[in-house]
């Protein structure tokens, strides 16, 4: 087993009036983990995610990361603690540069000149150092996804959550990304929502699969696709 | 735009600002100049909003507020200090505040953005309304009575320290030259600053911001309070300008007017609002000379053009036909060249001064 756990949730539920988007879960991270969630269409793993990061409280139960309960906690507040996120929906600056993009999350919680070489860095490991001072609206979707996979990692979480970070990317770019997201993996614990079989087969350790909001099963990626039940959901409810 | 282009344009705009302070009261009639006065007022007042709204992203239809709390702010705490120094600070001091709480209110109440845009107009009628209603001998602070719709006269600047010692309008001229001179390039540094960066970031995606680690509601708080004492010290320059403060300076057609400035000149960039202010002043004040056409008219004519024709405004618009008339030159002359330069527009384009 790996260190010691880094996120908790107990009974953790979101409610949207009569939706039940997260039913009562209660999951585990550890230290260094690298952990992949599944889960149909609507199962609850973006709610689960804003859960974690404050952009939603949850209607019961308890967010604990590193042994302190955010339930009340502001999506900053928890950035604070070292936690970054990229959302399903690419959220960017638009209208700005790439480099500025990324220098304005490097430069939140790092000094000047720690920022600007932090720039350097993360424009070097996700390749976007040729088109830096290019505006993101006008990037691929690829690109842009990088993008904000940089902004997460110049802040120097040590906890990073990726919503299908490899969506709408080409074979040579989920390539990289997969290369990307085991280099993070180094520093950081990790959990990664995707759809894509292929690159969860790529990154996997341990997966979590949802299914109507709760946790169906956790375990090694062979034993989850083995299974009749995930079958049964997964494919069964898959759209993609 | 880049960086080095954008500076030399700063300088410029420098230059031609000091020729101004120094140059204008040398050739210019008496009249002219207090009247210039009043306008430069106006530019100030046009550059809090182009701050606030062009790069913080904060729609605020009522900066008249400020403006007007810094002006009675001036006029009654100079009446009752007896001299004008530490009126200034109070007015500046007390439009800032009022902004901050205003804020407060809004941005921690997460309050969307239309209904942002008619709090801060309700808000500037409901002063109006209030001073309109101050006529009587029982509405006074301190010495200083309000005086209801007819205001109250402003005692002109005098020199700090000396409070017998009263400015000349030409001297109150250099003030307000060298306060609207001063306000722009703390303006320039202020969004070139980590402070002004994450404003534009939060215009840009504020949810991003949010998660990468910043403070939404405390940066729009401060900007907001910011573009609040900005516009507070417009308020003293007018009420020197032009003598006498009264309740017209939160009326609607006040609030509107800075809003159409703003976009005449363009949204973010600070010099755009600045020379929307100027122009539109002299445009009204020579149509002000005529009867056969309605201000009001006008004006609404010319929003409607802006917004339909050159949304962007006119600073923004220029810059653009220049860049891509630029572009166009530049690429002839790239094809010559065995390297393709990448990436020549940035978001600097949008931090234009
Ligand atoms: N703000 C909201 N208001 C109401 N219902 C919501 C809201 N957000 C999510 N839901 C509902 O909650 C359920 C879970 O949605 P969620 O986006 O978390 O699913 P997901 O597992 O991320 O799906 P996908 O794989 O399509 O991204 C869905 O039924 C969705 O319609
Ligand atoms: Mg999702």
């Amino acid at each position: 087993m790996k260190g010691e756990i880094v996120v908790e949730t107990r009974g953790l539920s979101m409610h949207f009036g009569g939706v039940v988007a997260v039913d009562q879960v209660d999951f585990n991270l550890r230290e260094n983990e690298l952990r992949c969630l599944i889960g149909p269409n609507g199962a609850g793993k973006s709610t689960f995610f804003k859960c974690l990061t404050g952009q939603l409280k949850p209607t019961f139960g308890d967010v604990v990361i590193r042994d302190l309960n955010v339930n009340r906690a502001h999506s900053h507040e928890i950035a604070g603690l070292g936690v970054g996120i990229k959302t399903q929906v690419p959220n960017v600056f638009e209208g700005l540069s790439v480099q500025e993009n990324i220098w304005l999350a490097a430069r939140r919680f790092h000094p000047a000149a720690r920022a600007r070489s932090l720039v350097e860095e993360t424009l070097d490991r996700v390749r976007l150092t040729d088109i830096r001072r290019e505006v993101v609206n006008e990037l691929s979707h690829g690109q842009r996804q990088w993008v904000e996979l940089g902004m997460v990692i110049s802040a120097e979480p040590w906890l990073v959550l990726l919503d299908e970070p490899a969506a709408g990317m080409t074979h040579d770019e989920v390539l990289l990304t997969a290369e990307l997201i085991r280099e993070i993996n180094k520093t950081a614990s990790l959990i990664v929502v995707e759809h894509d079989m292929q690159f969860i087969r790529m990154i996997a350790d341990k997966v979590t699969v949802f299914h109507r909001g709760a946790i169906l099963i956790e375990d090694t990626m062979d034993v989850v696709a083995a299974d009749p039940t995930v079958r049964e959901v997964y494919l069964g409810h898959r759209k993609k | 735009m880049n960086r080095a282009r954008e500076n030399s344009w700063l300088i410029l705009i420098g230059i031609v600002g000091a020729i101004f302070l120094i140059g204008a009261p040398q050739v210019l009639e008496l009249f002219t100049i207090i009247n210039l006065t009043t306008a430069i007022a106006m530019a100030l007042l046009a550059l809090s909003l182009g701050l606030v709204w062009g790069f913080g992203g904060i729609l605020c239809f009522g900066q008249s507020t400020f403006f007007g709390i810094g002006a009675y702010a001036y006029v009654v705490a100079a009446i009752n200090f007896g001299g004008t120094s530490w009126a200034v600070v109070v007015a500046i001091l007390v439009a800032a505040a009022f902004a901050a709480v205003l804020g407060y209110f809004m941005f921690y109440g997460r309050v969307s953005d239309v209904y942002l845009g008619v709090i801060t107009l309700t808000v500037s009628l409901i002063f109006y309304n209030l001073m309109r209603r101050t006529s009587g001998p029982e509405y006074k602070i301190g010495d200083a009575l309000l005086g209801g719709f007819n205001g109250i006269n402003a005692p002109p600047l005098n020199v700090p320290g000396n409070a017998s010692w009263i400015l000349f309008p030409e001297d109150v001229f250099y003030v307000a030259m060298a306060a609207l001179i001063i306000g722009y390039f703390g303006c320039v540094w202020l969004v070139r600053s980590h402070f002004g960066r994450v404003a534009v970031a939060i215009r840009e995606n504020e949810l991003r911001a949010e998660l990468v680690g910043y403070d939404v509601r405390l940066q729009k708080l401060l900007l907001f309070a910011v573009g609040g004492g900005i516009a507070g010290t417009a308020g003293v320059l007018f009420a020197n300008g032009v003598g006498r403060v009264t309740p017209d300076v939160f009326n609607l057609y006040n609030a509107a007017l800075i809003i159409i400035w703003v976009i005449v000149g363009g949204r973010g960039t600070l010099i755009g609002p600045v020379l929307g202010a100027f122009g539109l002043f002299y445009l009204i004040s020579s149509l002000g000379q005529q009867t056969s056409i309605n201000n009001n008219l006008v004006l609404g004519v010319i929003l409607v053009v802006f917004v339909l024709l050159v949304p962007k405004g006119i600073v923004p618009t220029v810059i653009d036909l220049w860049d891509r008339k630029r572009g166009r030159r530049g690429q002839f002359r790239r094809h010559g060249r065995r390297q393709r330069r990448r990436g020549s527009r940035t978001a600097e384009t949008r931090h234009e001064g």
